[in-house]
Parts: C-alpha cells; structure tokens; sequence
C-alpha cells in the first residue's frame, strides 16, 4: 500500500530525514517511536502533502507517486492524517465542516454525495461510538476544544471518512484514560484487511490496546531498528540514550 | 500537479453583452441632455425643474476626493446618460409583448420574468441601462395597496408622493454624485407600503447595464408607511470591458412609524480584469430616514463586483426608539478597490444602531471600511455596537478601519470591536487533508467568516450569495 524508498527532507537546508525506509501493506499496524525532534511530524506532513519541505527519493501510495498528487487528491485517494496539533478554523461548524469533507472525498470518488439527514444520522452514530458529544460538533471547528477533545475531534473525523491509511501523530498525547480506550476501540473498529495504520507515539500504553503488526524506532533521520510490539517494550524500559 | 487552467476572465459568468438597438441621448452633460431624459420619460414639468435646479448646483459642486481609491479623472461629456431598448422606449403593456432579446437576458442572469417561470414569491423591478423594461407581480401585489413600480411610472402615476418624499433624505444638493444622480437620473424602483401592510412577497430590482459609454443613474425610492414591513433586494452585473463605466445610484428609504424596511444588495457588478483593466465604478448614494417613532431601517449588503466601490449605506435615527442595521460583507480581488461603511446618526432618544462589518480582501486589492456614528445630544440613552473584522489572504492586499465617533450625549453608549485575520497555510493544509481542494477550503473559511452577516439575507439569496462569495475569491489562492 505504502513504500517509501530513501526519503530524504530537508527544511532550509537543515537534514530532517535521510535515507528513510518503510513498507505498509494492506491491513497492517505500524508504530513508529522516536525522540522529540526525530522527524515524525515532519514524515507525516511529507505523507500529507505539506509543502515547504525539500524532498527527494520516491513514496508509492497503491504504486501511485505521491509526490504528483496534491494534498486533497491524497485525501480523495484515503490518506488521512490526525494532526499532532489540530488546528482551530473560527466561524465554521464543525458539522459542516466534517460533512463538506465527507462529501468532497465521496464526490471526487464518484460516489453519491451525503444529503444532511444521512450525514447528520452517520455522525451521530460515529459521535456516539467514540462518546463524542454530540453537542460540540454545532461549535467552530476546534475552537475552544480541549486538547483531548481536538485529538478525539480527529479520531471521529477518520471514523467517517473511513480512510485506506490513517496516520496517527501522537493522539494519545493528551487523552485520558478513559478516552485512550475509545481513541483505541474507534481505531481497532477500523481495523480490515484493506485498512492500514501507521500510528506515531511515545507510548506503549496505546499500543497494548491496538497491538501492531510492526513497531520501528526513528533516530537520526531513519529507522534504526525495526520489531515486533516487543520492541516498544524494550524501549520504554531503556529510553533512547541506551538504545543501540 | 494542479494546473491552472481557468480562464479568468470567463469566471465572470455575466459578462455577456445582448446586441440589441438602443436610442441614446447625445452624448455629454447638458441642459438638452436632461430634457432629452425628461421628455423620454414623458415627465411632468415640475421633474424637469427639479432636475434643472440640481443641474445648476452641480455646476458649483467638485466630485469629492478624501477616498481611498483614486482613479483617473472622469470625462463628464465623454458619457452617455441615457440609453434605452427601442422596443422598450414604449414600454409593452405585458411582460408577454417584451422583446425575446430583453427576456432571453434576464433568463441568462437568473431572472426569469415570464409568468410561468417566476421566481417564486419574488417580484422583480427589471432595469436595463436607463429603463425599467418589465416588473413582475403587480397585480398580486396592488390588492393590498403595495405600490411597486419603476420610478419613472411613479412621477407620472403617483406624483404627490414622489413629491412628498423624493429628495427628503437625500437632498438635492448633498454632494457631487447625488446632485449628478438628480439632474440626470433615469430609472430605478418606487416602493409605496401603506399602513399596516406586510408586504405579502419580497420586492427585488435587477440592475443591468449593458450599453458601452453609458452611465447608469438608478434613483431608488421606498416609503414604508406607518406600521408596515417590507423586504427588498436589488442585484447588479454588466458585461466586461476594457472601460469603466460609472453607476450613480441615489437610493432612498423612509419608514414612518413602527415600520420596517430590510434592504439587500447582493452587487456583482464586473470587477474589472486580473489586471484590473475596466469594471464598474460604483459611486452610490443610499440613504434611509427611520422618520418615525419605533420604526427600523436595516441595510445588509455583499459587495463582491466593481472596480471601485465607494458607498455607506446610512441611517438617520430621527424617531424615538428607532433602530439602524447595516450588515456588510465588501471583497475584493486582483486589483478592486473598496471603501465602505455606513453612518449612524443619533438623533431621537433611546435610538439604537448595530454594525456589522466583514471585509475580505484577496491579491493586489485594497479595502477601506470607513464608518461615522454620530449621537446628537438629544440622542439620550442611545446605543451601538460596532464589529469590523477584516480578513486578508495574502500579503499583496490592504486593508484599513476608519471608524469615526462623535457622541455628544454623556447617556449614551458607544462599543467598537475590530479585528484581523488572516487564512493561514497551516488551516488550508488542514482542509486539504480532509478532501477540500484550496477554493473549497477558502469558501468554507470565508463563508464561516461572513456567517453573521450572510444570516440577514432572505433566504432565497443567501444561497446564491454564499456561492458568489467563493467564486468572488477563486485564483486568489494556490
Ligand atoms: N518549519 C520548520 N523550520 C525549521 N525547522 C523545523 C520546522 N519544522 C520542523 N523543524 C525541525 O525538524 C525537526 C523534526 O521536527 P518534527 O516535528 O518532525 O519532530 P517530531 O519527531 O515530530 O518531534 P515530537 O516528538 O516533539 O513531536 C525538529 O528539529 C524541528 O525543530
Ligand atoms: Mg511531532
């Protein structure tokens, strides 16, 4: 689904990521960990489409260049990126928003567009499965939202566009308890043999409820080392420094 | 990647001209000209008068120059001030006997005006170039008295209202445009609401000017008798070219009484090219007189078209209890220049007024909102709220707020809020993530701002205005 192949980035001129490897095959659960400041914001952003990076080497979504699509008809295609920091858009409802999306990605796949009863009855499903309530989706997108509530606001939009890939960045940073069971039930519902994750953290806590097929550990710009969720184990117990 | 390959120029979907025959005035500003008018429209003498005496202060007056926008001196005698259909010099008795042309027109911008094809529970005044050519529902709507016919109908029919009211908020010699627009106005609406009459439909009038070299002088006029309600709605385009053409438009409203008059625009008048050659000059006066006690006058206006927009929607709050509005939204793109606003004037106690005003601008534009309130000293207990937000995509536009105050009633209470925004990258990537192509997304970002103010339409146009707000936007971004 996903293959990345000696990834290079740079941001003015400073090296982000050298020489990065990664294959996602459908239905896979990849974990990627790494020290503040490794590059994994910076990956997502480049798998997104954001620009003002320097980049180089090839990234292959369904053997499609990713690197030719701008960063909606990825969307359309089913990348979906919860953002570490999502953003805060006043004055539009966030109803609207998730459902002007919903209908742009349905359109751009040829599929026919949500009229607001069908929209208004799928979101209220999702909201409830992921104990969203209900009443902030009638607010501005993100505006006034706890951090926890953002990171949730992101889970329940990947819920409905039920994308192909969804990278994760850091959403269990800032969740309760509670709801990094829900953030992890909404994902493991997602969960099909077409469906793959590539979930950004730095804790194995999430990754006992959503066990991944894989678990890398980012540093220096690459993957220094690849596992099984046992990896993740290990490194909680001897952080980065003694890590090697 | 995206490749760009909009014509600009065809985004503008009115921009069209209809070949038909026209009779014209000579060309020039001049005694003979503003005869050749009156006589065209078969006007009474005391018309001819009026506009002779507005001649003869214009004569004494300079065109203002303390606005934003400079533009390239105007050649007075380089204009036609009056061209009308031929088919339409005699005006058809029936919408039915109107020329295919006329109607193939209105159809094109959306304005259905035969029977069958009516927009529904909307009448329509329809003015094109200097003449009304047909308004919809006037039978329906004398039944209940409402008069609703184009100005010039108005002098012959009802001349002691005209009398009464025309010029009574708007004096004739206010200022250089609203004394040309008296001495040289051609058409435009008349709405008479008697007392205690809720106008049954919106009123509209549609403004289109298609004859090259001509001026467009509308003269608008609306009395909203004691205890009446009415809504109206005018739209405007023109086809593109390479001249700007001059719209001077005198509008004015009066609400005796526990009336109310709501008055949109939804103007969209061509805007001049990407590099901003040609597009309309839209110098307008409008001005509305909350004359009685209890009565409200609410103006709410999108200005997305003309090369240069220069107009405040006003209100004099001279009843007790009276209440002004002005909601706005003003955007400009490529090379258009706006300075808008409204003025508020306090005169009768416990008045109130409201702005509301949201300012977009996009690529190498510049936006003025420029505002007055004014409470007199025997304003007592008067209030207004003013909130100006601007919003700016790029770094290439201007944006500016001249809110002027002058509160000499120690009772009453004056709050202003302002702010200024800006489309960040981060927000359209956000969007893009979620499917939304970099238009959509400034659509949604826009409309999200614009909310407030887009709520006041009638609902029939709110639609239509949403979506002009994004197409208004389109190749400001990407
Ligand atoms: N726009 C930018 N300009 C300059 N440097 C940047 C920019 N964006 C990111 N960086 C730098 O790139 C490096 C990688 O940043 P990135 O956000 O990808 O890290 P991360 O692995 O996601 O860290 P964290 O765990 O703290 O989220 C950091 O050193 C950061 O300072
Ligand atoms: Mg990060």
């Amino acid at each position: 689904m996903l293959k990345i192949k000696n990834l290079k980035a740079d941001i003015d001129s400073k090296s982000i990521l050298n020489n990065f490897n990664l294959e996602i095959k459908p239905g896979e659960v990849h974990a990627i960990m790494g020290p503040n400041g490794s590059g994994k914001s910076t990956l997502s952003n480049i798998l997104s489409g954001k620009k003002g990076y320097n980049v180089s080497g090839e990234v292959l979504f369904e053997n499609k260049n990713l690197f030719e699509l701008e960063t909606e008809e990825r969307a359309h295609k089913g990348i979906f990126l919860a953002f570490q920091y999502p953003l805060e858009i006043p004055g539009v409802n966030t109803n609207i928003f998730l459902k002007t999306s919903l209908n742009a990605i349905r359109k751009a796949n040829g599929e026919k567009e949500l009229d607001a009863i069908e929209f208004l009855k799928l979101v209220k499903l999702k909201a409830k499965n992921l104990k969203f309530d209900e009443e902030k989706l009638n607010r501005q997108l993100n505006v006034g939202f706890s951090g926890g509530e953002k990171k949730k606001n992101e889970i329940l939009q990947m819920s409905i566009l039920n994308p192909k890939l969804s990278i994760l960045d850091e959403t269990d940073s800032g969740l309760d308890i509670d709801a990094l069971k829900t953030v992890a039930d909404g994902v493991n519902s997602l969960r099909k043999k077409d469906n793959s994750f590539l979930i950004i953290t730095h804790y194995q806590r999430l990754l006992d409820y959503i066990k991944p097929d894989y678990v890398h550990v980012l540093m220096n710009g690459k993957i220094i080392k690849s596992g099984g969720p046992e990896l993740a184990l290990e490194l909680e117990n001897k952080g980065y420094e003694n890590f090697n | 990647m995206r490749e760009k390959q909009i014509d600009k120029l065809k985004d503008y979907k009115y921009g069209f001209t209809t070949d038909i025959e026209n009779i014209r005035a000579p060309k020039g500003l001049n005694k003979e000209v503003i005869e050749f008018i009156s006589k065209a429209k078969k006007e009474p003498k005391w018309m001819l008068d009026w506009r002779m005496k507005a001649f003869e202060r214009l004569k004494n007056l300079k065109e203002p120059n303390w606005q934003k926008p400079k533009y390239p001196k105007i050649d007075y005698q380089d204009i036609y001030y009056y061209s009308a259909p031929k088919s339409a010099s005699d005006k058809p008795k029936s919408i039915d006997e109107l020329d295919p042309k006329l109607l193939e027109t209105y159809k094109k911008l959306g304005i259905p005006l035969q029977e069958q094809q009516r927009l529904n529970g909307i009448a329509v005044d329809a003015v094109f170039d200097s003449v009304s050519v047909a308004t919809t529902f006037k039978d329906k709507l004398n039944e209940v008295g409402v008069i609703f016919c184009s100005i010039s109908e108005a002098i012959q029919k009802h001349p002691e209202l005209v009398k009464k009211y025309l010029g009574s908020v708007i004096p004739l010699t206010d200022h250089y445009f609203a004394t040309l627009n008296s001495a040289v106005f051609t058409d435009g609406s008349f709405v008479y609401i008697p007392p205690g009459v809720r106008c049954p439909m919106e009123l509209s009038t549609y403004f289109r000017i298609n004859a090259s070299q001509t001026g467009q002088f509308e003269r608008t006029l609306i009395i909203a008798d004691k205890g009446s309600y009415v809504s109206y709605l005018e739209g405007c385009t023109a086809p593109m070219r390479d001249e700007n053409q001059l719209h001077a438009a005198n509008v004015e409203l009066v609400a005796l009484d526990d009336a109310e008059i709501k008055y949109s625009t939804v103007q969209n008048w061509y805007p001049g090219d990407e590099n901003g050659k040609g597009g309309i000059y839209n110098f307008v006066t409008k001005r509305g007189l909350c004359k009685g006690i209890n009565s409200k006058i609410s103006w709410t206006q999108v200005e997305t078209g003309s090369a240069i927009t220069w107009k405040y929607p006003s209100c004099i709050l001279q009843g007790d209890n009276s209440i002004g509005e002005f909601y706005s939204i003003a955007i400009t793109n490529n090379h258009q220049k706006a300075d808008t606003g409204t003025k508020m004037i306090h005169l009768g106690k416990n008045t109130k007024s409201k702005i509301i005003s949201k300012g977009i601008s996009a690529g190498f534009s510049d936006m003025t909102y420029r505002g007055l309130v004014d409470i007199s000293s025997k304003a007592k207990n008067s209030t207004n709220y003013t909130q100006c937000d601007s919003l700016l995509m790029g770094n290439k536009c201007g944006a500016h707020t001249v809110p002027y105050i002058k509160n000499k009633n120690p009772e009453s209470n004056i709050a202003h809020e302002a702010t200024t925004s800006k489309i960040s990258e981060e927000q359209l990537h956000y969007c893009q993530q979620r499917g939304l192509n970099p238009e959509e997304a400034v659509g949604l970002i826009v409309n999200g701002f614009c909310k407030e103010v887009l709520q006041q339409l009638p609902m029939e146009f709110a639609v239509e205005a949403q979506k002009l707000v994004g197409i208004s936007l389109e190749g400001s971004v990407g």
